[in-house]
């Protein structure tokens, strides 16, 4: 992927979703440059996840353009060739690790089976190249050959990881990937995002509802609420200087040093109602 | 309490049948033993048999076990062990055939909904309940009313009526594996349809699968026989088990029970082993899923 | 199993406000997996003081979980348990009958999933006020009005309206609430907080939280909150207890934890999380992976093999918990670390 352009590696204008009466999605817009990173900050119910699951093809737009990679991918892919072609520009890893492997698939069998899909390589190469992204990831041979019921979540979610680089993606979506793990590994694998992002040049974009996740990771974000966007910025502008109420009222919730939580004056006003 | 981290928790997945079975207690060993047997008898039976199972011989009619003649004559003066071996032919081979068909369109049905959902799920999973509504037998009478009495015409009716209920628990798991994450991880990737459902969805409902098929052969085996029974199965002088009981009940109330009971014995065997190994072979195929 | 040094030692770090309501003392649980006995918790001793909020904070197989299950006595069947724990004086493991059940009443649990503890067929109201009417003989008109009452107390208003409804028909956040309310209902002297803001959107979760702590406050009842979040629990807890492979690992009022814990596991966990206020150019990691008790080598401090402070007297013998300006702590060079852990430790 050359880096020559300036041009947004992804966009999105106007993105809209409705699933019958319910706008989950209204009027998004954002710019993803090569490789930089986005934060898409949100809580239940903002619509976070559907965008994800529409760049990836997941679910249609009602309305607006998704490009990524100079290719419009608004609409569903029309061939099988057309969708391989999509996952070699955009690439997910999912919340949770207990589900998203297969449980009867080792690590090397999953990644192998991507690469047969990508890439017509003999077994030799397909093998030296699924050995790098187990290494990549920090994993062992002996993890490698494991099935996913003997490894741990944060393990699980390397393997994922690796999954997802298989494909050589340019974009690489987080939806919520360090959610479910342990403080400690949580670190961890934040480390290792960092350090695949250093050395493959990957752009990611990060949904998460965890601010401090999002300022380690990101340097732009875009604040959702209900389906809008509210605010948008360099991350470190954003979280520090808040500037929409919400976006405020987000900063203020999160527990930290000192935190103390407090009553809002509308108690049982303005609860979130989640769309699933 | 182990030491230090567990270094032996890495399993690699090979399916070792034999040891598989040896795991799966004595009932398992049992009855795996059973289903051996029997299939070896149902491929054997006709080199096996000592005498000739079709020859009448009136004089002979139901004089107990002698001799040779370990079960005894039955009706019309047969060597019933004779006709046991060679009986189990199309004993087992029919039951066999009606589950290898309504499993693989049963499943077809299944993952097709499963995968497409919506308007396609709706279709075929009413067209299931429109099949649902007729019992196995009566199709089978409506089958050789048409197609004239024997296994082909019996076998395919019992697999048209046993389709729905393996097309309705599989859909159920079906649904549970395409929605899970990885499914979309790969959909993502650009995988085919095709190649997940056979390469995932298929495999992890395999416990499932063979849960089903066993309990299948079960009905099958007793359905066919009933069907046999009735005359509109395996024709005499053809040996098969619900033949022979047929034929043979008169006996029962006449003081010669043997020739019926043999036959009956043998089914409840075979049906019984093969759903006690279909239990054990469930739960081995549901740990090797973690 | 739990040594009298501990023991004295824990009662001397406790705040003096008298007899603890709660007494936790060498409590040891094996549970029976895949045929071997396995320890889930090991010499767990701790206090909870009438009045006092205490957190417990740990990650995956830290045994917090268990030991709230513990309390309430909702062990798996076949645990095997060793030690004691002390409610208001009484053995709660040889409570039977009518005692279980005033027990049951006195510690309110408060669970992580609220749709998976209220049964989705039945009302809001009839699930609220049914402990009530069965365990303290009060009239159903008089609970209903106790129930609408303590739904205003958790920011809900319309309750007459809200106990005709099912679980489905609320948020998350607002289920949630109402399991407080109800938790409340019969005036417990203890509560049980397991998670209880874990499902929840983080602004949502700092409501329950202010409404959590403030009531807890007005009727001075005692609380145990478990976390995975030390942040969480130095918000509204007094003292936090942290765990690791099972044990307690460090005890602290919460307001010195973060500048001055007492345990290089807390050090630890304080300094992996990423800080909301600045990108740090690489997070600090702990190696490995967060052990569970039966995995933890018996001979030796269970967090040695991921501590960079570890030295050969760590890996001697397994460490008890001794007392250190009015905590506890069970790491054998907390005295000479102590200064070091907070803030940036040497690798």
């Amino acid at each position: 992927m050359s880096e020559a352009s300036d041009a947004p590696v992804l966009q999105a204008a106007g993105l809209r979703k409705e699933f019958g009466k319910l706008v989950a999605v209204d009027d998004v817009s954002f710019d993803l440059p090569p490789g930089r990173s986005l934060a898409i900050v949100g809580e239940s119910g903002s619509g976070k996840t559907t965008i994800a699951r529409m760049i990836v093809g997941l679910e249609r737009p009602t309305g607006g353009t998704i490009t990524a990679c100079g290719h419009d991918r608004s609409r569903p892919a029309r061939s099988t060739r057309d969708r391989r072609r999509r996952g070699r520009e955009v690439q997910i890893v999912f919340q949770d690790p207990y589900t998203s492997l297969d449980p009867r698939q080792t690590a090397e069998a999953t990644i192998d089976e991507v690469l047969r899909l990508h890439h017509g390589w003999r077994a030799d190469r397909r093998q030296a190249r699924t050995a790098q992204l187990i290494d990549l990831v920090g994993l062992d041979t002996r993890q490698a050959r494991a099935l996913p019921r003997s490894l741990s979540g944060g393990q699980r979610q390397r393997v994922a990881i690796a999954r997802a680089l298989a494909a050589q993606p340019a974009i690489l979506i987080l939806d919520e990937s360090v959610a479910a793990l342990d403080v400690s590994i949580q670190a961890q694998v934040l480390n290792l995002l960092a350090d695949i992002r250093d050395e493959t040049h990957v752009s990611y974009i990060l949904i998460s509802h965890d601010l401090a996740v999002v300022r380690q990771l990101t340097d732009e974000a875009i604040v959702l609420h209900r389906g809008k966007v509210v605010e948008r910025g360099r991350t470190a502008r954003v979280l520090d200087h808040p500037e929409h109420p919400y976006t405020q009222r987000l900063r203020a919730s999160v527990p930290r040093p000192g935190w103390k939580p407090r009553r809002r004056r509308q108690p049982g006003a303005g609860e979130e109602n989640g769309v699933s | 309490m182990s030491t230090g981290v567990p270094a032996a928790a890495i399993d690699a997945p090979r399916f070792r049948a034999l040891t598989s079975v040896r795991a799966t207690g004595a009932a398992g060993v049992v009855s795996a033993i059973v289903v051996v047997a029997a299939t070896f008898v149902a491929v054997f039976g006709p080199l096996l048999a000592p005498y000739d199972p079709e020859l009448p011989n009136l004089d002979l009619a139901w004089i107990g076990p002698t001799g040779g003649h370990l079960l005894g004559f039955d009706v019309q003066g047969r060597d019933v062990l004779s006709r046991l071996l060679v009986g189990a032919q199309t004993s087992m081979l029919g039951p066999l055939v009606v589950v290898i068909i309504s499993m693989i369109t049963g499943v077809l049905l299944a993952i097709v909904a499963a995968w497409r959902r919506g308007a396609a799920d709706a279709v075929i999973s009413s067209g299931l309940d429109i099949l649902f509504a007729f019992p196995g037998i009566l199709l089978a009478v409506l089958a050789t009313a048409v197609f004239g009495a024997g296994l082909p015409a019996a076998a395919i009716a019992l697999s048209l009526a046993y389709m729905p209920y393996v097309a309705r628990v599989l859909r159920g798991a079906a649904f549970r594996e395409r929605s899970q994450p990885y499914v979309a991880a790969l959909e993502v990737q650009g995988a085919s349809a095709t190649s997940i459902c056979l390469r995932h969805l298929i495999p992890n409902t395999l416990p499932l699968i063979v849960a089903q098929a066993t309990i299948l052969f079960g009905y099958a085996m007793i359905d066919l026989a009933a069907i046999s029974f009735l005359g509109l199965g395996v024709q005499p002088p053809r040996p098969d088990w619900g033949v022979m009981i047929s034929e043979n009940q008169t006996g029962i109330v006449q003081g010669y029970p043997l020739p019926a009971l043999a036959p009956g014995l043998c089914i409840v065997a075979v049906v019984v082993a093969v759903n006690v190994l279909g239990e054990r072979l469930f739960e081995q195929a549901q740990t090797a899923r973690g | 199993m739990s040594d009298p040094a501990t023991v004295s030692a824990l009662q001397s770090a406790a705040p003096a406000a008298g007899a603890p309501l709660l007494d936790i003392a060498g409590l040891t649980v094996l549970l029976e997996v895949h045929g071997e006995n396995r320890a889930v918790l090991r010499d767990v001793s701790l206090t909870v003081r009438p009045g006092e909020a205490v957190g417990l904070v740990g990650e995956s197989g830290s045994g917090k979980s268990m030991t709230a299950r513990a309390i309430d006595r909702l062990l798996p069947r076949g645990a095997e348990v060793h030690g004691s724990i002390r409610f208001g004086g009484s053995d709660v493991n040889r409570l039977a009958g009518a005692d279980l059940r005033r027990y049951r009443n006195q510690v309110a649990m408060i669970f992580q999933d609220p749709r998976a503890h209220t049964n989705p067929v039945r009302r809001i109201g009839d699930f609220m006020t049914e402990a009530l009417q069965a365990n303290l003989a009060v009239s159903a008109a008089e609970a209903r009005r106790r129930a609408i009452d303590m739904l205003t107390q958790v920011g809900i208003d319309d309750g007459a309206r809200r106990l005709r409804q099912y679980p489905h028909q609320m948020s998350g956040g607002m289920l949630q609430r109402v399991m407080i309310a109800a938790a409340l209902l019969t005036k417990p002297r203890l509560l049980l907080a397991d998670e209880p803001t874990t499902a929840l959107d983080v602004t949502t979760q700092a409501e329950v939280m202010a409404i959590l702590d403030g009531l807890r406050r007005e009727f001075g009842l005692a609380m145990l909150f478990i976390t995975h979040d030390l942040d969480l629990a130095a918000a509204i807890c007094d003292r936090t207890a942290v765990m690791y492979a099972g044990q307690i690992v460090e005890i602290r009022a919460s307001a010195l934890l973060h500048d001055d814990p007492l345990h290089p596991y807390t050090a630890a966990l304080a300094a992996a999380r990423p800080d909301i206020a600045q990108t740090a150019p690489r997070l600090r990691a702990i190696p490995g992976r967060p052990l569970s008790a039966f995995e933890a080598p018996p001979q030796e401090c269970a967090f040695a093999q991921r501590c960079p402070y570890a030295t050969d007297a760590c890996r001697a013998d397994v460490p008890g918990l001794a007392e250190l300006d009015g905590g506890l702590s069970r790491c054998v060079r907390a005295h000479e670390l102590r200064g070091r852990l907070g803030g940036a430790p040497d690798e």
